[in-house]
């Protein structure tokens, strides 16, 4: 293993077809028409010294060094900005050169500290390259004159000087050492879109000003990093290479945070990891990263992670520590009796999302071919399972059409129930940077979400519609494209059923569906809406993204199928720049569902009653299958408190805090005999558990992640497990344990079941990724390079079906006792349940959730900002301070669900969608008091979790 | 973050500026320089003012505001002298003049005087190398400055 070292070519590729040919020092390279002078040569092996230049942001030409001489032209023009002509001679060296850049380096060298040997960036410096490349041998101008580096000039103190800012938990910024490339500004501007950064002053005085001159955390900045990537000196420095040094080697690895699966090298210095740089060749990411997967892994090495199994009679208990082989038996025994006493079915598994595809298709493998039923959910049950069931409705498949590329060549955006800059930051990025080029944006959303309005980017309209109404919006957009006759009636006629689209067409036309009608209950002016509509309709390439705001509802199922209809409707799909694209919350939900993780359907979405489906594992696993569903979780969870389920394996997931209506939960779990959770922390459904398997990071293990674009990413281990096992020779270990002779000694082996037994991962083989990289599925004989865009010339299931999308107001209604509508999100720096990102640094940024709400609503209640608030509904109460903002409007509040003490779930109901169960998270009448601390059941609660989290430590061996 | 409040600042005159100037072509000098009239300045919190209402982050207002050596933080004295510290008027015995000034005025560049009356600032070339040194006062250039001429202007601004 080495340092993986990626090219550098100086300025971004340029995407023209038509190719030139010039001549650099001798050698003839051939280039496309429009690519940098510097990059050509690049291209043909020979780097021109340079400091300012980077491919991640646009050529600037601002320092000098890497000047060349063109025959025919007069000067030496900068290679950067000088774009190649078909025959053109270039030297990149000369006696010219050669003095011109010495004498640029001096200047530089002049005001900079001479500390590299124990200078951080020691070894990964370009400016001490660069010395090196022009052959610096004397800084003529000294060291004595004006200077930002020395904190006294003689007697007098150097008001140049700047101490060094270290207010951002992950990186140093220290002024002394900068040579004003402007790296990183333009990385903020360019690659991250936050613009946090600018060059204050000018000449001599310039410097690096986050925000006005203030520090980098009261800064605009978001600490995606990119800044540190960029910087070509220890300017900007990642923390963790301060302490601990230059890493020597690196694997390329995907992030365990959320869909997007962006690829990073982690960078090694034996197994301690010094620092995850994002890679280049990353195809959902593109070198470009977010504060949670480039800085928040801290968690691996906290204090609270659990490295010993540890087993327990009943949940009042301590927990005791044991060996593998104890909690094992002990599991093993209790599920074998518990099935014996109570039936097969009384037990099951919960896979996870967090987890590997192979680990997640063992899991369900484990209920499937050992416990001998179909007991098996996961947590995209809570969030994403109506875009399985809607987009498999409406194009037959469960899964977003698109790779995250396309982006690029989109027109109109609609964004609606998702909010990227937070949740998908770095799809956020690479959104925000095709708007800048132009693409119009339409933000379907009750909250003013950051795309609204932020630097350089603002939306053409704001739908900001009630909760819960979001088929009305959806319907009322389709009745404007439909009644003005602005579909796109070629795309239906040739890919759609034209007979279901005219009844499609006439359901729409209703004038009921017209957004003069609809505006009484969803609130959204109906100018505006007919604004949108037209815009989405006529723009161009039209994409529609959507996140956690269409699914968890009541209806989620059936706006998935109003969107994949708007779709249809304006011929937006098959094709790069369109599309329907579900934004999935979870590394590997994509894969979680593609691995058979729902109690109907087997790996590939395939129902579990068809025998030549159950045919293919039978004969495979050697064992039957249950032809017959098994329990969704909330199915589980009654079955538990009616006492026909009593147990239950849980992998990383904590169902406690993440699903709704904690009271249930809680209820459900407490029923049961044997609570497995395997994990890296307690989390708040052990303090339910009998068994605690401790987990492994993403970091410790082989596997793939699937993600939010089908894209299969390669999971690489970079350290040895710290419990002593990847989390599937645990999932293998239980099997076992229960009498299954599972034999794997590698995840690839796993894939190959996969492969053999799915259709659309056929052609996947860990060799396919290794030479690919990444490959996105459906992958077979029809597509051995995989599929960046699905449905390109028929949709999957043949015809496109248009659905009659019928509004039905939920159940959750407001009324005098709870007036307000409650909705949540997440925020940047946290990421789900925080059991991760809490154990980081992250939390400098988001220690607690806020409930934001409206001054309006604020003002009759007399709650002031930062106040405590007793936030209660029909399911339960919990409090928290308020946060006043008109981000929300009136009559909306809202909320993050990231800390455990919030207890956010305590007051979401059990109402959930008709068609997928997925609970409805998004919507909750409340009502908003002043309180003076936490709620009774917060301090039980509290309670309770501390006494559930005592552990026995085992004695040490003999 | 500093916060100086000027003592008459508003940052609703600030947004109904921004309103009045934000369809022109590249608005923000324009804008800063209506602040600058309106308070003397362009005070601190100003800047996130005009960010909020162009669409801009506080730190691109910040770096042309900072960029520009007119834009003041702090409001000038009544009077402003600027120096020529540029090359000709250097050779021509600007540095012996800007001496002078800095003792006339009790200031360093840069500075306001304590009651005050006058603000001394070094400029870099203003167009006027035929009758170096050079100088500013008001706006108004002044040629061939030696040291009586300062002396002049001295007892003008404490006028």
């Amino acid at each position: 293993m080495r340092l993986i070292q990626e090219t550098d070519f100086g300025t971004p590729a340029s995407r023209t077809e038509k190719t030139v040919t010039l001549t650099v020092d001798g050698f003839e390279v051939t280039v496309p028409e429009g690519t940098s002078v510097m990059r050509a040569s690049m291209e043909a092996g020979i780097q021109i010294p340079k400091l300012c230049a980077t491919d991640m942001v646009d050529a600037f030409g601002s320092c000098r060094m890497c000047l060349v001489e063109i025959e025919g032209r007069r000067g030496t023009p900068s290679s950067c900005t000088t774009p190649v002509a078909d025959g053109m001679v270039v030297h990149t060296q000369t006696e010219q050169l050669k003095g011109l850049r010495r004498g640029v380096m001096e200047l530089y060298i002049s005001d900079h500290p001479l500390d590299c040997l124990t200078c951080a960036a020691n070894g990964d410096c370009e400016l001490q390259d660069m010395a090196g490349a022009v052959g610096l041998r004397d800084v003529r101008y000294g060291y004595e004159g004006d200077n930002h580096v020395q904190t006294r000039n003689g007697d007098q103190p150097n008001m140049r000087w700047m101490p060094k800012d270290e207010s951002n938990p992950y990186f140093t910024y220290d002024p002394s050492k900068c040579i004003v490339c402007s790296r990183c500004v333009r990385a903020c501007e360019e690659v991250q879109g936050t613009f946090a950064l600018t060059i204050e002053g000018r000449g001599f005085d310039s410097r690096v000003s986050p925000g006005m001159h203030e520090d980098f955390l009261s800064s605009e900045c978001v600490s995606c990093g990119a800044c540190v990537q960029a910087c070509p000196t220890a300017t900007l420095t990642e923390k963790s290479v301060i302490e601990i040094g230059q890493p020597e080697h690196s694997v390329v690895t995907t992030c365990a945070y959320c869909g997007v699966g962006c690829s990073f090298k982690a960078e090694m210095r034996g197994e301690e990891l010094v620092r995850m740089v994002p890679y280049k060749d990353g195809k959902a990411n593109r070198g470009h990263s977010c504060v949670k997967g480039r800085f928040a892994w801290g968690y691996a090495n906290h204090k609270d992670r659990i490295l010993n199994p540890m087993i327990r009679e009943t949940i009042d208990e301590p927990w005791r520590e044991v060996s593998w082989e104890e909690a094992l038996s002990f599991t093993a025994n209790k599920l074998k009796s518990l099935q014996k006493d109570y039936g097969k079915n009384s037990i099951g598994v919960i896979t996870s999302s967090r987890c590997t595809n192979e680990e997640t298709f063992l899991v369900q493998k484990l209920t499937r071919a050992v416990f001998g039923n179909n007991n098996t959910d996961t947590c995209a049950r809570v969030c994403h399972s109506p875009t399985g069931y809607g987009l498999g409705q409406a194009f037959g498949t469960s899964a977003g059409t698109q790779d995250f590329d396309s982006v690029e060549h989109t027109d109109v955006v609609i964004v609606v129930g998702a909010n990227p800059t937070d949740g998908h930051p770095v799809f956020g990025s690479r959104l925000k940077k095709r708007l800048r080029e132009g693409a119009k944006l339409i933000v379907i959303d009750p909250r003013r979400i950051d795309l609204v309005r932020t630097p350089h980017v603002a939306a053409s309209h704001h739908l900001p519609l009630k909760p819960g109404t979001n088929v009305a919006v959806m319907t009322a957009l389709s009745h404007v494209i439909v009644t003005e006759g602005l579909m796109d009636e070629a795309f239906i006629r040739e890919r759609c059923d034209w007979d279901e689209f005219q009844d499609y067409a006439e359901f729409v036309s209703d004038e009921k569906h017209s957004p003069e009608a609809t505006e009484a209950y969803t609130g959204v002016p109906a100018g505006e809406l007919r604004a949108a509509a037209r815009l989405f309709a006529t723009g161009g390439n039209g994409a529609i993204y959507y996140g956690l705001g269409v699914t968890e509802h009541s209806q989620g199922s059936t706006t998935v199928m109003a969107i994949a209809n708007l779709a249809m409707l304006t011929g937006n799909i098959g094709r790069p720049g369109v599309g329907v694209n579900p934004l999935r919350g979870q590394n590997n939900v994509q894969g979680s569902c593609d691995m058979g993780s729902f109690p109907h359907e087997l790996p590939g979405y395939r129902h579990v009653k068809l025998p030549e489906v159950r045919e293919i594992f039978e004969s495979l696993w050697g064992v039957e299958i249950d032809p017959e569903p098994g329990l969704r979780i909330p199915n589980m969870l009654d079955a538990a408190v009616d006492g026909t389920f009593k147990g239950i394996y849980i992998q990383g997931e904590d169902i406690l805090q993440s699903d709704p209506d904690t009271h249930h939960v809680a209820a459900g779990l407490a029923a049961m005999e044997c609570v497995i959770v395997h994990d890296l922390f307690l989390n708040e459904t052990a303090n339910y558990a009998h068994v605690f398997l401790p987990g492994s990071t993403f970091l410790e293990k082989d596997g793939t992640f699937t993600n939010a674009e089908r894209r299969i990413n390669r999971v690489r281990k970079v350290m040895s497990p710290k419990n002593g096992y990847a989390d599937w020779e645990v999932t293998q270990l239980l099997a076992n344990a229960m009498g299954a002779n599972w034999t794997y000694t590698h995840p690839s082996q796993v894939m190959e079941e996969i492969a053999a037994t799915t259709p659309s991962f056929a052609n996947v083989t860990y060799d396919l990724l290794e030479e690919k990289g990444s490959v996105q599925w459906p992958c077979n004989d029809a597509n051995p390079e995989g599929s960046p865009v699905m449905h390109v010339d028929g949709f999957v299931r043949g015809k496109g079906k248009f659905i009659v999308t019928e509004y039905v107001a939920t159940d959750e209604r407001t009324g005098p006792r709870f007036p307000l509508l409650l909705t949540t999100g997440r925020i940047l720096s946290q990421y789900n349940v925080g059991a991760q990102t809490r154990r980081t640094p992250n939390s400098v940024w988001h220690d607690e959730d806020r409930l934001e709400i409206h001054p309006h609503d604020a003002e009759q209640r007399g709650i002031r900002d930062g106040d405590y608030v007793r936030l209660a509904s029909r399911a339960g109460e919990t409090s928290l301070r308020a946060l006043i903002t008109d981000r929300v409007a009136p009559g909306v509040v809202y909320t993050t669900f990231h800390h455990p003490g919030t207890q956010a779930n305590v007051i979401t109901t059990d109402y959930s969608d008709w068609a997928t169960n997925c609970p409805e998270y998004k919507v909750t009448a409340v009502q908003v008091t002043p309180s003076n601390g936490p709620t009774e059941w917060q301090v039980e609660y509290e309670e309770q979790a501390k006494q559930a989290r005592r552990i026995v430590h085992a004695e040490p061996a003999e | 973050m500093v916060s100086n409040l000027s003592p008459d600042f508003s940052g609703d005159r600030v947004a109904a500026i921004v309103d009045e100037l934000v369809d022109l072509e590249g608005p923000l000098l324009p804008i800063l320089h209506a602040v600058q009239e309106e308070f003397g300045c362009v005070p601190q919190d100003a800047l996130p003012v005009i960010a909020k209402k162009l669409n801009l982050s506080r730190a691109e207002v910040h770096g042309v505001m900072s960029f520009y050596h007119d834009f003041r933080e702090q409001p000038a004295g009544r009077h402003t002298v600027k120096i020529c510290r540029a090359e000709a008027c250097q050779s021509m015995g600007g540095d012996r003049i800007a001496e002078h000034a800095k003792g006339r005025f009790k200031v360093d560049f840069g500075q306001t005087a304590p009651d005050g009356s006058v603000t001394l600032e070094a400029v870099y070339c203003l167009g006027l190398c035929a009758c170096a040194p050079a100088a500013m006062v008001d706006g108004k250039v002044v040629g061939r400055v030696d040291e009586a001429r300062i002396d002049a202007i001295s007892s003008e601004v404490r006028s």
